[in-house]
């Protein structure tokens, strides 16, 4: 084991209860919450178990990008996404990894007493690695909450985007609130996929709940339309309201042909009847 | 064609089905111009990241006699329908990022990338 | 040189894509198309890209191609099956596939060449 590693791995083994407690102690100072100190003295054992480990396989003190560090890093991912889960704020769960500079450095202080030029180099290389170590953990937290959140808004935009079979052969796609590109990419994704399942031929697209539409928004309209009917399938949008009306004059914007409609209703009419469905209602 | 070699590449990174067929179309318009304008060509690729976002990155490289006017080349040529028009403006909008680096009688470099 | 196979059923030319297009498969094709078309009489042509799954701008100047040379050979065309993930990718590719029918299913587009004859008939 090289020198400096044989240093750290003798204060870690020296007396690893009080390390521990010095280290947790230091840890709740940032006001850990209570139901994270249970898990706490788990996670702290598992990082010190990880890092003697690493210490003992030689591993290089300045480069925590090896893969001889690899446990340390999956055990620091682990309780920062546990963390993260739990409502841990990303101050608090670094912080839980950076006090353990207090064991540490008063263990490399006592064990190097007698020589400080040797004391001060131990005493950085201990403090930049365990940045890294707390760099990592916060880079992995930030993962996680994105992750999350990524994961919701695609479950929002999901949500707002239903595709329902209004008749046979007859599809329709409420859209609410503002057409960007992805809410595009994710209609045209839904509606197309729909379209081959059921065999529809005819989609409608309301826009009832679109606030505005300008040139950009006609762009994705007009795309989602063509997509369509390169497929072999039409298309009819409804739901355009008089301000929409004048705007799309005003704009200039082509529609190419596309039947637009006041409302949902007109457009299930004309779409029962290039089906070829009459309605006709019972004799009272 | 290199195509296979792209779809297994974004199956690796597993890009979502529309794409990596985005993705692939793209690879195909490309080296079909390397070879159709440029003589012939080779095509590089990385697996790229960039903070949390994984992406990849193609290179597609011609000896040929370089685009004199890309402006004129990267305008929608759709309506026209010819050849090269449609494949670069139209790679281009199948991409992330798109770069090319040519000139007359220096060749052609096109590098495109696609983020997850 | 493998070369795309073209069935006859009844008046209408049946061709299936099922790999990714060569160069050279995809210019035979056309050749055995027009001679087909001419030697057969046929009156539709019905090419089903269910299979495919990547349509670059070659395969689509091809289909337009294709259909192109049916009419002028005074039969109608129809493509049928294109998956979502190629209508997407043509739509930003900016290939408008302008003189193509397009169809969801052989069924439907089997519909519509008997229907093109119907109206033919009458001529």
């Amino acid at each position: 084991m090289k020198q400096e590693n044989a240093l750290f791995d003798d204060v870690l083994k020296a007396a690893p209860e009080d390390f521990l407690r010095s280290w947790l102690s230091e840890a709740e100072q940032s006001g850990e919450s209570a139901s994270l100190a249970k898990t706490a003295t788990h996670d702290a054992r598992e990082v010190m178990s990880s890092l003697q480990e690493a210490l003992r396989a030689d591993a290089d003190l300045t480069r925590f990008d090896d893969a001889a560090w690899g446990r340390t890093r999956a055990v620091l991912s682990e309780l920062s996404q546990s963390r993260a889960a739990q409502g841990a704020s990303a101050g608090e769960t670094s912080y839980f990894v950076l006090a353990i500079k207090k064991p540490l450095f008063a263990g490399l202080r006592e064990a190097l007493a007698a020589s400080p030029q040797r004391a001060f180099d131990a005493l950085w290389a201990a403090s930049t690695l365990i940045d890294r170590m707390a760099q990592w953990t916060a880079t992995t937290y930030q993962r996680s909450r994105e992750d999350v959140i990524q994961r919701q808004q695609q479950e929002l935009l999901e949500l707002s985007t239903p595709v329902v079979k209004l008749w046979e052969g007859v599809l329709a796609v409420p859209m609410i609130g503002t057409l960007d590109s992805s809410r595009t990419q994710l209609v045209m994704e839904a509606l197309l996929t729909r379209i081959v399942e059921t065999g529809s031929e005819l989609a409608i697209i309301d826009i009832t709940g679109v606030p505005t539409v300008d040139t950009l928004v006609a762009q994705h309209l007009l795309k989602t339309v063509t997509a369509i009917r390169l497929m072999g399938a039409d298309c009819i949008i409804s739901g355009i309201r008089p301000q929409i009306a004048q705007t799309i004059v005003h704009l200039g914007i082509d529609l190419q042909g596309i039947t637009t409609k006041a409302t949902l209703a007109d457009a299930l009419q004309i779409a029962m009847k290039k089906a070829g469905f009459v309605v006709t209602r019972a004799a009272a | 064609m290199c195509r296979q070699m792209v779809r297994k590449l974004t199956q690796q990174i597993k890009f979502t089905l529309v794409d990596q067929t985005k993705m692939i179309t793209a690879a195909s318009e490309l080296s079909r111009n390397t070879v159709v304008y440029g003589g012939g060509g080779e095509m590089r690729w990385q697996i790229v990241s960039q903070g949390i976002k994984t992406g990849l990155r193609l290179w597609f490289e011609d000896k040929g006699p370089g685009i004199p006017d890309v402006d004129l080349a990267l305008t929608d040529g759709w309506t026209s329908g010819t050849g090269m028009g449609v494949g670069l403006s139209g790679s281009k909008r199948l991409v992330n990022e798109f770069e090319i680096r040519t000139a007359v009688g220096e060749g052609t470099c096109v590098t495109v990338t696609r983020w997850k | 040189m493998e070369r795309i196979p073209i069935l006859k059923m009844g008046k209408v030319l049946l061709v299936t894509i099922q790999v990714d297009l060569q160069d050279q498969v995809a210019l035979a094709l056309q050749d055995d198309l027009s001679a087909q078309i001419d030697k057969t009489g046929a009156s539709g042509v019905l090419i089903d890209i269910s299979a495919l799954e990547i349509v670059d701008s070659f395969v689509g100047r091809m289909l337009a191609s294709i259909s192109g040379i049916a009419n002028v050979l005074d039969a109608t065309s129809v493509v049928v099956g294109m998956q979502p993930a190629v209508a997407i990718t043509l739509v930003e590719l900016g290939l408008s596939l302008e003189g193509v029918r397009t169809a969801l299913n052989v069924e439907r587009g089997m519909a519509m060449l008997a229907a093109d004859d119907r109206n033919r008939i009458d001529d």
